[in-house]
């Protein structure tokens, strides 16, 4: 028991308690002074801010996803975004079948978009679409399933580092040059946009903006449940040691590959999540989101909030964001130079990231016995040295 | 994939258990490897007793860490055929099968997981089930528990066991790395250069450390450092150029013509 407490996992515990009491205060917080403050309230929390919060929290739930793979297992991704979008347009589908005859055209099986190509039936792949259990199946199957095909192809021949990288890059470009041809069905270059209800609530109504943010503060806290659960198993010391040294945890008798591709696929799956959240929150979604650029900020926002400790890609993501919210109101033509900027800071000034940064000053203030320095240690020094 | 005499596959561990009842662990028979027209070995014949503790010596380029890496599946040899005890025929096996079937390899520079801490480091290393899922939800037992606190003893990193491995000092990273194959109990422990950058002293003791193992285990020891051969082998294979240049007591190979003129010709007197 005595070396049971000595542990670095009872350290870690502690981190899980921390983020889920912050996640639901915070949101209490929130719907209370939504609710019961009156507009002008200096307390009020209007409803641009909570749709705002909902973004964020979906932002910081895809950063999560990436801070599994990247933080934990060394597999830079820099098509996250892919998985975001793939959930999204699940959603999305959805959401357009919903709309039912109030469309533009008052078709009521079509949405409006195949009208307008002067298409008489639904594609076959959006058989069941108008079928809750279907999208939420959808949603997890269908970022699951890319990552489990991309992730066997690249894990079994072995490719690992910047060649890993550039390849998802490609998968998410690849993505959007497809989503943005009017053949693949999904709406094309203006995407799937117009929703009107979410299970039969007005998603133009203010409770269900808070409904849709409360939702995502949860699934949140519960994808950082399973993400704790896991990085804190055997399984999660196994990728770590992947992460440092694949080749000696083949010999130890493991098969990197397989941990690798289930890793993968939980990510993109938290991914999808992500985006399908997002979408009744934000409206729309559209090829854009499987833009490079975009998988490209998710990964800065872990950089920036500190990889391999998972409360770090949280903090990234929604610091960024609302930085970027702040800036790009101000001066939206500096934003992209600031956020270079602050990555190449970050890099060269915090290796682990803000995350790092507080536990610094917390040995600051209390110095640690010997015994509790690991988990200072346990991540990675350099946010981009491993890609060799 | 191995079959049993009915011709019926086998995959479960415990028939992966070596035939030992010949006496040899280990056949390297007629093995060659090249690498672009360069033969890294050449019909090279290999056997290992059962408990024995075997030192392989040789000059750079002579094979040794080419052999080690045919053992553990790391590289295909053109021709020849390599088993495991009498019946595993260890061409068909990838790295992972031949770790759990039971041939457990140390690195020449050692190779530890640095973020995790020694006691982890060693609890990846058990042996066991290596699935997924039994990762997952693994528990470790008391009896797991005492062979980590037993390994621990044994490599001196009791008080460090709580240390990040990245932390140790390149001698306790070595005597982690053998503990990590203790921990995995294999029944044929491949040491590349144990000794290099050690000083006297943890030279000394991972003699002693070695030469304990054996009989319990088959150790092959791959090593540069003559005094330290001398210290712990009762038989020594020289290589020379991807082949077998003589085998015998230490006495033996140093008294052989050959060997000391391709070898210890330098370290004459």
């Amino acid at each position: 028991m005595d070396t049971l407490l000595k542990s670095p996992m009872i350290k870690k515990m502690s981190s899980l308690h921390f983020v889920i009491a912050i996640l639901f205060i915070s949101t209490l917080y929130v719907t209370v002074c939504n609710l019961f403050f009156a507009e002008g309230s200096a307390m009020h929390v209007s409803n641009y801010t909570v749709s705002l919060l909902g973004k964020y929290l979906c932002y910081a739930l895809l950063a999560l996803a990436v801070d599994l793979v990247w933080g934990y297992c060394g597999i830079l991704s820099l098509g996250h975004g892919a998985f975001f979008a793939l959930g999204g347009y699940a959603m999305g589908m959805y959401l357009m079948r919903q709309i039912g005859d109030r469309g533009v055209y008052g078709n009521p099986e079509l949405p409006d978009f195949m009208v307008f190509l002067n298409w008489t039936e639904l594609p076959w792949y959006w058989a069941g679409s108008d079928n809750a259990l279907v999208m939420i199946l959808l949603v997890f199957a269908g970022p699951g399933l890319l990552a489990y095909i991309f992730g066997t192809l690249a894990f079994r021949s072995r490719v690992s580092g910047v060649y890993l990288s550039i390849m998802t890059q490609a998968m998410t470009y690849a993505l959007l040059l497809s989503f943005f041809r009017n053949e693949m069905g999904f709406g094309g270059n203006n995407g799937l946009t117009d929703f009107k209800e979410l299970f039969g609530f007005s998603l133009q109504s203010p409770t269900t903006k808070l409904a849709l943010f409360v939702a995502t503060a949860v699934v949140l806290a519960i994808g950082y449940g399973i993400s704790h659960f896991i990085v804190n198993s055997k399984m999660g010391r196994v990728v770590t040691a992947i992460r440092d040294a694949e080749s000696r945890v083949r010999f130890v008798g493991y098969k990197p590959e397989h941990y690798k591709v289930w890793i993968f696929v939980v990510s993109a799956m938290l991914a999808g999540v992500a985006g399908a959240l997002y979408v009744p929150q934000v409206g729309i979604i559209n090829p854009g989101e499987f833009s490079p650029l975009n998988s490209i900020e998710i990964v800065i926002w872990v950089a920036i909030g500190g990889r391999g400790t998972l409360y770090g890609a949280l903090v990234g993501a929604i610091v960024v964001s609302y930085a970027k919210t702040r800036f790009t109101a101000i001066m939206p033509e500096a934003w992209l130079f600031g956020l270079g900027g602050l990555f190449v800071l970050v890099t060269l000034l915090l290796p682990k990231g803000l995350a790092g940064l507080v536990t610094n000053l917390m040995d600051k203030l209390d110095p640690p016995s010997k015994d509790k320095q690991s988990e200072s240690d346990a991540s990675v020094k350099n946010p981009v040295a491993e890609n060799k | 994939m191995i079959v049993d005499k009915h011709g019926s596959p086998l995959h479960s561990t415990e028939n992966l258990n070596p035939d030992t009842r010949h006496g040899m662990i280990l056949y390297v028979e007629d093995v060659s490897v090249s690498f672009d027209g360069f033969k890294a070995l050449n019909d090279l014949n290999l056997y290992i007793g059962d408990g024995e503790l075997r030192c392989l010596i040789g000059a750079n380029g002579a094979g040794k860490t080419t052999l080690m890496d045919v053992i553990t599946g790391k590289t295909r040899p053109d021709t020849g055929k390599v088993s495991f005890g009498q019946q595993i025929d260890l061409l068909e096996l990838d790295e992972s099968e031949i770790a759990r079937a039971g041939i457990g390899r140390k690195f020449q520079k050692p190779t530890v997981f640095e973020a995790l801490t020694v006691f982890e480091n060693l609890e990846l290393s058990l042996s066991g089930d290596k699935g997924i899922l039994t990762s997952l939800f693994h528990k470790l037992s008391g009896e797991q528990k005492d062979k980590i606190d037993e390994v621990l003893q044994t490599i001196g990193l009791t008080a460090e066991q709580y240390y990040p491995a990245g932390r140790l000092s390149h001698g306790q990273k070595q005597w982690l790395e053998i503990g990590m194959l203790l921990a995995a109990e294999p029944r044929l422990l491949l040491v590349d250069e144990p000794v290099t950058g050690m000083t006297t002293q943890e030279t000394e003791r991972t003699a002693e450390l070695l030469t304990s193992l054996a009989g319990k285990h088959s150790v092959v020891v791959v090593e540069h450092d003559m005094a330290f051969v001398r210290s712990i082998a009762r038989k020594v294979t020289v290589l020379h150029q991807g082949t077998v240049l003589a085998e015998g007591s230490m006495d033996e190979v140093q008294a052989n013509k050959q060997v000391r003129e391709v070898y210890l010709g330098e370290e004459q007197d």
